[in-house]
């Protein structure tokens, strides 16, 4: 194995099928560390990680944060509703006033996309960027964490060579505005997943081409009814109301109606399914308020325990797994 | 295999060429059978006894001599694997990964935790995984089983247990598998270096 991964992460595309599946199978000794009675270890000792959140965030910030804490690291952060942000302090200055600090890694979180590239061009040569969402554009490791989640489920762990070979993942509702989506795309199809999109009109992208990075095709669908029980991963999208210019749905009534997986929904469901979710859930819209606690194949929690153990991996890999020269 | 010592010395992997073959499979296999022996007789008996073997040279040696201690005392005794890459002190020094999923059968407090590794060398190695140890619990007695000591400690740690020791310089490599112990060199793959310049 290589351990030749490059200085950022900031896109799947950027470290290719190779780093994906590298980090996945380096995630199993992760998941197995945040098993351990003392679930920490001094890898990362005297590095610092700074979390910059200039978006809210609760699971991907503390998620990072943990990741960084059971490596030993010391963590920082920021986020702009208590910064210097809100007296006008730009992007640049306020992360090279934190970089003087002395920081090994910022994690980025912007509502622009491609903020962390910017950043990633600013900062010493010695510092890693690792995006922890940009706009709607990317979330490389919530792509990683829900892509090893899913072979977790499958196969029990990632493994050396990783693969989600012959599964069928439906991606559901608000694509258009997803970077969840993008970067699941991304590393579900790297890995040899079939993936469909599903959704209204209004919430697709103009076009998914790029989207895979082995040109593998993304199909797109607006019927959910009819492809549901050809499923084997039901991965729900949050509606994300913030993100949202126009009216791109009727009411959230008619979007339940026709996506949101309720009750007679899930009987078209395959019992051994997979349901995925990003968070923050919306009970009540994507999903009615009970019905995935009912079912075996629910992974969201599994997923929030997954995100800390492939952060450390992603952690290690940029902080420690090289020689500082 | 000396995997990790691999990975230690410069340049990062290379080939390795051997010299002289120091032990062949039936001594390796002779000096398995003599430490198992010496771990019943120094514990007077394997109650309580856990091997762990170091991944990834010590993991098959475990293996041996848990199928030694079987023979001999007709009981299973627990067998685990530990890797202690992010427990290491060279860090940022040299590569490091973590090579393979540790697994540590049941809770170690109060038991006896053989450590077993292919070459004993400098002991950062053992350091590291002693510290490792302790996140799992608190053991009664932790001993060291290897199969070559090679000498050149930097720390004060030595094994209970010897297979062989062998005298060596400190640009020599230690190469150790179940068909013998092997002594030779490391050289840089003539690839490489074309590659270089």
């Amino acid at each position: 194995m290589s351990a030749d991964f490059g200085r950022h992460l900031l896109a799947l595309n950027e470290i290719g099928v190779d780093g994906i599946k590298e980090i996945l199978s380096m995630t199993d000794r992760f998941v197995e560390i945040n098993e351990r009675p003392i679930p920490k270890v001094p890898a990362l000792r005297g590095k610092t990680v700074c979390t910059m959140f200039f978006e809210d965030s609760t699971r991907t910030k503390l998620s990072f944060e943990a990741a960084a804490k059971r490596l030993s690291a010391d963590t920082m952060s920021m986020s702009v509703s208590s910064s210097s942000v809100k007296k006008g302090e730009s992007v640049r200055d306020t992360i090279e006033t934190i970089q003087a600090m002395g920081i090994d890694a910022f994690v980025v979180r912007h509502k622009s996309s491609g903020v962390p590239w910017q950043i990633a061009n600013w900062v010493d040569d010695h510092v890693s960027i690792l995006n922890g969402g940009d706009g709607w554009h990317s979330h490389p490791t919530q792509g990683l964490l829900d892509s090893y989640t899913l072979c977790q489920a499958r196969d029990g762990e990632a493994g050396e060579n990783p693969s989600l070979d012959g599964v069928h993942v439906g991606l559901i509702g608000d694509i258009k505005h997803s970077r969840v989506a993008r970067s699941d795309v991304e590393a579900f199809t790297a890995l040899g997943a079939k993936v469909t999109l599903i959704g209204p009109p209004t919430l697709m992208p103009p076009s998914v081409v790029g989207w895979s990075m082995d040109g593998s095709t993304v199909d797109i669908s607006h019927d959910l009814d009819s492809l549901l029980p050809e499923l084997d991963v039901v991965a729900l999208l949050r509606i994300q109301r913030e993100r949202m210019g126009q009216a791109l749905i009727p009411s959230i009534g008619e979007y339940v109606e026709t996506f949101g997986l309720n009750r007679n929904r899930m009987s078209l469901v395959r019992p051994d399914a997979i349901i995925t979710h990003p968070g923050p859930m919306n009970r009540g819209v994507e999903v009615s308020v009970d019905v995935l606690d009912g079912h075996p194949g629910t992974v969201v929690l599994r997923q929030v325990t997954n995100g800390v153990a492939v952060r450390m991996a992603v952690l290690f890999l940029l902080l420690g797994s090289g020689v500082v020269s | 295999m000396a995997e990790r010592e691999r990975k230690i010395a410069r340049p990062y992997g290379g080939v390795f060429v051997a010299r002289t073959q120091v032990l062949d499979s039936s001594q390796v296999g002779r000096a398995m059978t003599r430490i198992a022996h010496e771990v019943v007789e120094r514990n007077h008996g394997i109650e309580d006894v856990i091997l762990i073997g170091l991944q990834t040279g010590g993991v098959a040696l475990a293996d041996r001599i848990a199928e030694e201690l079987k023979r001999i005392e007709n009981a299973d005794v627990a067998v685990g694997s530990l890797d202690v890459a992010l427990y290491r002190d060279d860090i940022g020094l040299r590569p490091v990964l973590p090579e393979a999923v540790t697994n540590i059968p049941g809770d170690i407090t109060d038991k006896i935790v053989v450590l077993v590794d292919d070459v004993l060398y400098t002991g950062r190695t053992i350091r590291a995984a002693l510290d490792a140890l302790n996140d799992f619990g608190r053991p009664r007695a932790v001993q060291l089983a290897v199969m070559v000591d090679r000498g050149h400690r930097e720390l004060p740690i030595r094994p209970d247990y010897v297979g062989k020791n062998l005298p060596t310089r400190r640009d020599e490599l230690v190469n150790v598998t179940v068909d013998g112990v092997e002594l030779g060199e490391m050289f840089k793959d003539h690839l490489d270096e074309g590659a270089d310049q």
